[in-house]
């Protein structure tokens, strides 16, 4: 009997089953990358598109900014909006994380049907508009909002704060938007959880920290890690919702691009932008798969 | 762990029955104290704006944010904008066959993929199914379109579905392979010892297993489907208006109240929707009844 | 399962009537307008008296849409972009002549936007309605006498902090171009710099940029106090909050017209000039205006406007107020304006 043939995990399979879904995404995705690839080395068009003449301008763009008197200067604005977002992103990560894990560790105790209740529960306030949705926030959020009304009652505060247009808040309405892509696939790894392995944990008098983190904490690791990326990465290129709740008071990288495509009709500059983050997000995950690995061969 | 502590645990397990142990253990569990406060507050967190929007939705006034008094009005407005219908049956079709196209790509792909080494061939093929998440917006928004106009594609809103098809698969499929790698490989194995065949062992030993990663994996390609705007924005061609590009619209020149009865209305649809399929399916529609019990 | 055969079997009807609808291109209009400015009551009219189907979408940007007609999209037999559009998507191929001068309601258009500068010799666009841009005060916040664009730019104590402003690019720029006399659309950097450093200088005293209705709608909760907006919106915040006043600044205001124009790829061409000419007649125009708040381009529609239209301070500009219509930015000034966004919000 072959090692495929015992895998359950379609094995037998082959690659086949890999097909489809490259083949999907080969075409609609991949033909479109190296259309972006291609235009990040173009000339910009005078209002949008692109002039067909090998140029790297798009690149020196990134990393040189041509100053308003002509002279050129290292871009600052691009690396301090890059450390923004990543900053910003990587924050609304480990706190969806941090509530994400509890909630889902509770939810997967409870009976059956409280458990179907609670997730659909989760995921209902997403049936709603996002813009919709995030616009409550600045109601609740403003100065005259709810939030502060009641920190004013308990006395917490005299004046109303400024909690709108914050860091604060952008990071909030993040957390809003991206928490359900870490509670499910969570919760899918936290639910099939064998707990006779924690029952024995606990008989080897494992404290509550100790087995939470030698053992809960790597067999649900897998549903953290796609958790985590289908939290970071889009996070990373949001930009309706820090612009809403930031009060547009700062670019982040998803705006820095939209800005490309809009206003700065410069198309090979946007891709190339879109490049450079690939290339980002794409080396972390290889290298953080790698350490992972490593880890775990120790 | 201090001694006093362990004298504790080791008291509340008792020595023999296997059932009463399991219970026990699940007892043992609950003690990780702050993990349902950590709950409640989850929930008053996801709720909270929902209210708001709910309650602003009987505003009198045309502004949102200033509450004049109660009335139906907005909800009498949507009933009759028949563009607004049409947005949303665009948007059900559309978020309906993507995430069925989806998942039904990412189920025979996640399989694969999880009996491959993260480092190997499997971490490649993964990270090329998740490239749509990598890759910005509203880049991904104009390549398609221009894929799709120099192939001279025109199916309407099938161009649609075909884009939200595409970023709703590492949606569809992440949660899917999370569940999958940490799956008992004996069980498979215990089946084709009892000469299942490949089509009974997947039907009815993986599947099961696999249904509450389906599930997710379905939820969450819905719903970025549901609130996808730039794509849909570039993508679409006559006819194809989605809620979410409607109600942009109505954002940028009009913020009524209406955008919170529309709002309100499609939750509610779902609502019904949702616990339709609750009752039919007798509370399995997430895949965990019975599981792990 | 069965769930996932229905929605199979949805998908494939859809498929099925997306190509049959594109196929049966006669009888029908497709329109693509900002939202809520096309009134269903005049589109049935319209669908009445022709017969002709009319499908409309809606969009969020000028700039947006520009991308999307450059990239290939559309589908559309109309479109309603900004007038500084007009020109750059007539030179790009993306809009074409349907000389509007042949309509027979043409003889209904108001003298000033016949040949306008956009369009000089009326060949591809038609206003479908104007405003203005400049800036509302909440006079129940500050109360002195204002007729300057200082106060928006330096704004005293009492506003400081309660500023909103037009986030998009070209809307801020050109204000801050107008209260320093620098010449909209300018390509020199040291002018230029000049208005980077006052938007900088200002963003201290701006607690949010936002869209046009997200300002309205702060403006009369109280959120603020200040904002600049177009004359349409704050004419809809003072019918809610009657201190909220329109300032004509000495410098003047910044003019604008939504133009309707047919783009290169219409597939129901003669369907969308009827349209055009639909609109031309003071009756429908006039409606039009009830129904968005702006004025139109047809004379003689104001017997058919609403008195508080007519009477509204925000849809006339006073004499001796200079308006200064906002103009399409050559490549090399638009550059500079992207510059100043990016630096102004790094």
């Amino acid at each position: 009997m072959t090692a495929a043939r015992i895998s359950p995990d379609g094995g037998w399979l082959r690659g086949a089953g890999l097909y489809p879904a490259l083949g999907v995404v080969g075409f609609f995705l991949l033909v479109p990358l190296a259309l972006i690839l291609v235009y990040s080395f173009l000339g910009k068009g005078d209002y949008g598109g692109v002039v067909w003449s090998f140029s790297t301008a798009a690149y020196e763009k990134i990393l040189f900014v041509k100053k308003l008197d002509g002279s050129k200067m290292l871009n600052w604005a691009f690396f301090t909006v890059l450390f923004r977002s990543v900053m910003l992103a990587l924050a609304t990560t480990v706190l969806c994380l941090l509530i994400a894990f509890p909630a889902a560790f509770f939810i997967s105790r409870q009976r059956a049907f409280v458990k179907g209740v609670l997730l659909l529960l989760i995921m209902f306030p997403f049936w709603s508009n996002l813009l919709v949705r995030t616009s409550s926030w600045i109601i609740l959020l403003r100065d005259h909002g709810l939030v502060n009304k009641a920190l004013m009652w308990l006395g917490l505060t005299d004046a109303p704060l400024a909690l709108l247009y914050t860091d604060g808040a952008v990071l909030i309405g993040l957390v809003y938007v991206y928490i359900p892509f870490m509670i499910l696939p969570v919760f899918t790894s936290v639910e099939r959880l064998d707990k006779r392995l924690i029952e024995a944990a606990f008989d080897l008098y494992a404290s509550r920290m100790q087995t939470l983190r030698r053992v809960i904490l790597p067999l649900t690791m897998p549903g953290m890690v796609a958790g985590s990326i289908l939290v970071f990465i889009p996070s990373l290129g949001a930009f309706i919702t820090p612009d809403l709740l930031g009060g547009g008071r700062k670019l982040m990288l998803g705006s820095l691009i939209q800005l490309q495509f809009t206003t700065a009709r410069d198309w090979p500059h946007g891709a190339a932008i879109s490049i450079v983050l690939l290339v980002l997000v794409v080396t972390t995950l290889v290298l953080a798969a790698r350490r992972g690995t490593s880890a775990k061969a120790r | 762990m201090t001694h006093a502590q362990s004298l504790a645990m080791n008291a509340a397990i008792p020595q023999s029955g296997s059932k009463r142990r399991a219970r026990t253990a699940d007892q043992s569990l609950n003690r990780f104290a702050g993990f349902g406060t950590i709950t409640v507050l989850l929930f008053a967190f996801l709720y909270l704006p929902i209210v708001i929007l709910v309650v602003f939705s009987f505003n009198a006034s045309n502004t949102i944010s200033v509450w004049e008094g109660f009335t139906f009005k907005w909800y009498w407005i949507a009933a009759q904008n028949t563009d607004l219908h049409k947005a949303a049956l665009n948007t059900l079709l559309i978020g309906g066959v993507a995430t069925v196209v989806s998942v039904l790509l990412a189920i025979p792909a996640a399989l694969v993929l999880s009996g491959r080494a993260e480092t190997g061939s499997g971490g490649k093929y993964l990270l090329i199914l998740s490239l749509p998440l990598m890759l910005p917006e509203i880049m991904i928004a104009i390549a398609t379109l221009i894929l799709f106009t120099t192939i001279g594609l025109n199916l309407g809103i099938g161009n649609v579905m075909i884009a939200h098809t595409v970023f709703c698969l590492p949606f569809a499929l992440m949660p899917i392979l999370a569940r999958l790698r940490g799956m008992d490989h004996r069980l498979s194995e215990a089946a084709y010892d009892l000469y299942a065949s490949r089509w009974q062992c997947f039907r009815l030993v993986v599947l099961p297993l696999l249904a509450p990663g389906i599930v997710t994996g379905a939820m969450l390609a819905f719903i970025v489907s549901f609130d996808n705007f730039i794509i849909t924005l570039m993508v679409s061609g006559a006819g194809g208006t989605t809620l979410p590009l409607y109600i942009y619209g109505l954002v940028k020149t009009q913020m009524t109240p209406e955008l919170n009865a529309i709002s309100t209305g499609v939750l509610l649809l779902s609502l019904a929707l949702l616990s339709t399929a609750f009752v039919l399916t007798k509370g399995r529609i997430l895949g965990v009844s019975g599981m792990s019990e | 399962m069965r769930i996932s055969k229905i929605l199979t079997a949805l998908a494939a009807g859809t498929m099925l009537t997306a190509t049959t609808m594109a196929a049966q291109a006669e009888g029908k209009l497709n329109i693509y307008n900002w939202a809520g400015y096309t009134p269903p009551e005049l589109v049935e009219k319209f669908e009445k008296e022709t017969g002709i189907d009319v499908t409309i979408d809606t969009y969020d940007s000028n700039e947006t849409l520009l991308a999307k007609l450059k990239a290939g999209g559309g589908g559309y037999d109309i479109i309603v972009t900004a007038h500084t559009f007009i020109e750059v998507n007539a030179k790009e191929g993306l809009i074409q002549k349907f000389n509007p001068k042949d309509l027979p309601n043409y003889k209904y258009l108001d003298k000033k936007f016949v040949d306008p500068s956009w369009d000089p010799e009326s060949q591809y666009s038609l206003p479908y309605q104007w405003g203005t841009t400049s800036f509302a005060v909440d006079t129940a916040v500050y109360d002195k006498p204002i007729d300057s664009f200082e106060t928006l730019f330096n704004p005293p104590a009492e506003l400081a902090g309660k500023v909103g402003m037009l986030k998009g690019g070209s809307d801020l720029i050109a204000m801050a171009e107008l209260y320093l006399g620098v010449p909209l659309c300018s390509e020199d950097p040291a002018e230029m710099q000049k208005v980077l450093d006052l938007l900088l200088a200002q963003k201290q005293s701006v607690k949010v940029y936002a869209g046009a209705a997200a300002l309205r709608d702060q403006m009369v909760s109280g959120e603020i106090a200040m904002t600049s907006n177009y004359s349409g919106q704050v004419q809809r915040a003072r019918a809610e909050k009657k201190t909220v006043q329109y300032v004509y600044p000495k410098e003047g205001v910044i003019a604008w017209v939504d133009a309707l124009a047919i783009p290169a790829d219409a597939k129901n061409l003669e369907n969308a000039r009827k349209f055009a000419d639909f609109l031309l007649a003071p009756e429908n125009a006039g409606a039009l205006s009830n129904h968005a708040g702006y004025a139109n381009g047809s004379a003689g529609s104001e017997e058919f406007m609403k008195p508080e239209l007519i009477e509204a301070p925000e849809l006339h500009v006073p004499e001796g107020i200079k308006t200064e219509p906002m103009k399409t930015c050559s490549p090399a000034a638009n550059e500079l304006e992207a510059q100043i966004m990016t630096q102004l919000m790094q």
